[in-house]
């Protein structure tokens, strides 16, 4: 089931071995610098063959010491500055605020096509094109169209989530335009040829090893692991990017129907340069991140970085409204507003809308003990964690990923770190419940739960399985000699092997077996008349 | 109060003590206790796995059978978390059914939560006395249920109990019913990390007021080799009471 890091791996050709490992790809070993971290590495894992079989990769993931750590630690630090900034700003009303947010979302989902049609008008009144998009081929044809009309060779690009959904990159480099990821994690990943694994924290996954040998091996500056140097380095390369490109591109956090306005909050100021200083802006910007009025950006900032990073705003809070007037020294000739669909406008179905009030923060990924374990490459989509388990199968369709509803254990963390109260292990379990009503799940599963539940409808068979279960484990437990003697109601023995499904537990943990007497037999003894 | 007791499945079968320490403390507050026979499963591993109709068929029962309960009480927070966030679910549109399981979520409490927030006992005026040093495993479903920290609040409230949180308290253990069986490796992975927290906890008890939890982490710890003892927050407030003798049996390490 799982490779040990010592086994060499079946596929040796998809192994991608990231610094200094043999040039065959053959093993894995610690590697000297401690840059083993390794992934499968098919092409784009984020675009993976489908359906999507997520156990291979998790299961490597589990094996990735640096991955554990880092993520690990990123994530626990993260969550933990949510929790203290939120309750002391928020204090007892966290909770009532997040429902307000929420509420605002769902009161602009509801009537997303009448907020629309608002921030369509008044963008175009301040001068910006807004374009429409059904799917990602849309939005990246009309992008590339963009760029060809104005004759662009360099494009600077701030982060943008959609823009990784449509892989818009790719295609932009297949015509010979050279595009520039300037957020320094996305720059770090696009040097390193790497992807993003987190929705906020691009290269979570990563530390500043493997960014300090990225810079060396392809920038070809001297080698250091100085955060501050490292930051001046891809600063004084992106500046020279930034001085020649002709079209910036960014996403949209929020776009504000009021006054057809579009705001991105950003940390490192290259939302700003990539926005104003090329002559044409390009932004691509999912149909659900509107919002009806400027007045509700002041929830929505006061929640978007504390539950992303714990800070109390982004370094950054730009909003955009049109190009640059006649009278204005700054800003892009033009601006273009892409709004992409790709599968938005399905998941506004009843069931699932209030998926679509997720505003990106990654508070959830942070917060979720599956993720921590996994990282977001496993999830095999470019939303990864609690929201993208949602959302990937929604965008993409259930048959496809029929592993990311299942792959959770309902903790429920992501839910009670959600800015806007997307209740997610409900919608969770409403795709669970898709998949044994469209059938997707497999035959024989769907049979045992039939069984299971028929079993446990009455009480005979209820005893009969409950009896059924102390006598076999206990036997297994009396042949391997574990089972302890005392008390009838506790002493116990353990199986640490057994067969069938049972046997998933057994090779993680060992199962305790029941105690000799049940509740039900003391209490028939002790209170039955 | 007349208090009806669901035991669930699995401390049924496998941690009756548990549902022993219940009674005991119930009655010796002055409550009696009930134990309607006709209970079996309140059908969560269905409803979590997409099974509705047969999670509402097992649900359907559950009502009747403590319907005429004053109020239910149960050892475990998930399965009263599926009484109170989802039976209602399954029942939407359907208004009696709707009204008869409101009234079951209505009366239904985990332990701790009804000793905490219903009785509003305080052990200390009971002279609860109990030795030892233990942390405490903070289950997924009570976070749904709103209880935060009625557990050590309680174990504050007994004498000699020395308590060190847990690292990433609130950190799922890697249960998650079938998720254990269907994904073992990230499951597995899960619980170590809980493994390894409550080692740095230093404490050699475990307080784990979750069946389905205890088992995984318990698992766990014997198969890493880790000698500590887990109970139930009713085992140990009989046991401080005087009303259950003491069973520290750690989970390895004795053979």
């Amino acid at each position: 089931m799982t490779t040990t890091p010592q086994q060499p791996l079946k596929n040796a050709k998809d192994v991608k071995i990231h610094e200094g490992a043999p040039s065959d790809g053959s093993s894995f070993g610690a590697l000297p610098g401690g840059g083993n971290i390794m992934e499968i590495h098919d092409g784009n894992p984020l675009a993976p063959p489908l359906p999507y079989d997520l156990s291979p990769k998790a299961n490597l993931a589990t094996q990735d010491p640096h991955l554990q750590k880092f993520v690990n630690q990123a994530t626990v630090a993260r969550d933990g500055n949510r929790k203290k900034v939120c309750l002391e700003v928020f204090g007892d009303n966290y909770t009532r605020f997040k429902e307000l947010a929420g509420s605002i979302k769902q009161h602009t989902l509801d009537h997303l096509d009448y907020y629309l049609e608002q921030f369509i008008d008044n963008a175009t009144a301040a001068g910006t094109k807004v374009h429409f998009a059904k799917d990602a081929a849309e939005a990246n044809a009309i992008c590339v169209q963009i760029a060809l009309e104005n004759k662009v060779k360099l494009v600077v690009k701030s982060k943008s989530m959609v823009t990784e959904e449509t892989h818009l990159v790719p295609e932009l480099e297949a015509l010979g335009i050279e595009a520039v990821e300037t957020d320094l994690g996305e720059y770090i990943l696009q040097i390193d040829h790497d992807y993003p694994s987190h929705i906020v924290t691009p290269m979570i996954h990563k530390d500043r090893v493997a960014t300090a040998k990225a810079f060396q091996r392809v920038l070809g500056v001297a080698y250091t692991e100085e955060p501050a140097e490292l930051a001046q380095i891809a600063r004084n390369h992106l500046r020279q990017k930034y001085r020649k490109a002709d079209m910036g591109m960014s996403g949209g956090n929020f776009a504000v129907a009021e006054t057809g306005s579009l705001v991105i909050c950003t940390n490192e100021g290259n939302g700003r340069l990539s926005t104003s200083a090329p002559r044409v802006h390009v932004a691509f910007v999912g149909i659900e991140k509107l919002i009806p009025r400027r007045e509700h950006l002041s929830v929505f900032l006061k929640l978007l970085a504390r539950s992303s990073t714990g800070q109390p705003l982004t370094v950054y809070t730009h909003i955009m409204t049109g190009p640059k007037r006649a009278a204005e020294p700054d800003g892009p000739e033009q601006m273009h507003v892409i709004l992409v669909d790709n599968g938005r406008t399905e998941a506004l179905r009843a069931e699932t809308r209030e998926m679509l009030r997720c505003i990106r923060c990654g508070a959830c990924l942070n917060a979720c003990p599956v993720y921590r374990k996994i990282g977001g490459h496993a999830y095999g989509a470019v939303y990864s964690g609690p929201i993208g388990a949602i959302l990937t199968p929604m965008l993409k369709g259930l048959e496809n990923y029929p592993d990311l509803p299942n792959a959770s254990s309902l903790c429920g963390a992501c839910y009670e770190a959600c800015p806007v109260r997307i209740n997610i292990p409900k919608y969770l379990i409403q795709l669970r419940k898709d998949m044994v009503t469209r059938k997707i799940s497999n035959p024989i599963e769907r049979l045992i739960y039939r069984a299971w539940a028929r079993s446990l409808v009455y009480l005979w068979t209820y005893r009969m399985a409950g009896w059924g279960q102390k006598i076999v484990f206990r036997a297994k437990s009396r042949m391997s000699g574990t089972m302890g003697k005392g008390d009838p109601y506790s002493a116990r023995g353990w199986v640490s092997s057994f067969p069938g499904p049972v046997g998933a537990w057994t090779g993680q943990r060992d199962m305790p077996t029941p105690p000799a007497k049940s509740f039900r037999a003391w209490w028939d003894e002790t209170h039955r008349k | 109060m007349k208090v009806a007791l669901f035991i669930t499945c699995l401390t049924d079968t496998f941690y009756p003590r548990t549902g022993i320490a219940v009674v005991k403390v119930m009655e010796k507050l002055g409550h009696s206790v009930e134990f309607p026979q006709g209970q079996t499963c309140c059908g969560q591993p269905m409803f979590n796995n997409g099974f509705h109709d047969e999670a509402r068929e097992l649900a359907r029962r559950m009502i009747e059978v403590f319907e005429a309960s004053e109020v239910v009480v149960t050892p475990s927070g998930s399965c009263a978390a599926m009484i109170r966030e989802n039976f209602h679910e399954l029942f939407h549109g359907d208004p009696q059914w709707e009204k008869r399981s409101s009234a079951l979520a209505a009366k239904t409490y985990d332990f701790v939560e009804f000793l905490v927030k219903v009785l509003k006992v305080d052990l200390k005026q009971l002279g609860a006395q109990w030795d030892g040093h233990v942390t405490y495993h903070y289950s997924c479903h009570l976070r749904g249920l709103g209880v935060t920290n009625e557990t050590p609040v309680v174990l504050s409230q007994i004498n000699g109990v020395k308590y060190t949180p847990l690292e990433k308290m609130d950190q799922c253990c890697g249960f998650g019913g079938t998720f254990a069986i269907k994904y073992p490796q990230i499951s597995g992975t899960m619980s170590r990390d809980k493994v390894e927290c409550i080692s740095r906890s230093g404490a050699p008890i475990v307080v784990s007021n979750d069946a389905g939890c205890t088992m995984n982490i318990a698992g766990s710890c014997r198969r890493e080799n880790k000698p500590v003892a887990f109970k139930h927050a009713a085992e140990l407030i009989a046991e401080s009471m005087g009303l259950l003798d003491r069973h520290d049996d750690p989970v390895c390490g004795t053979e």
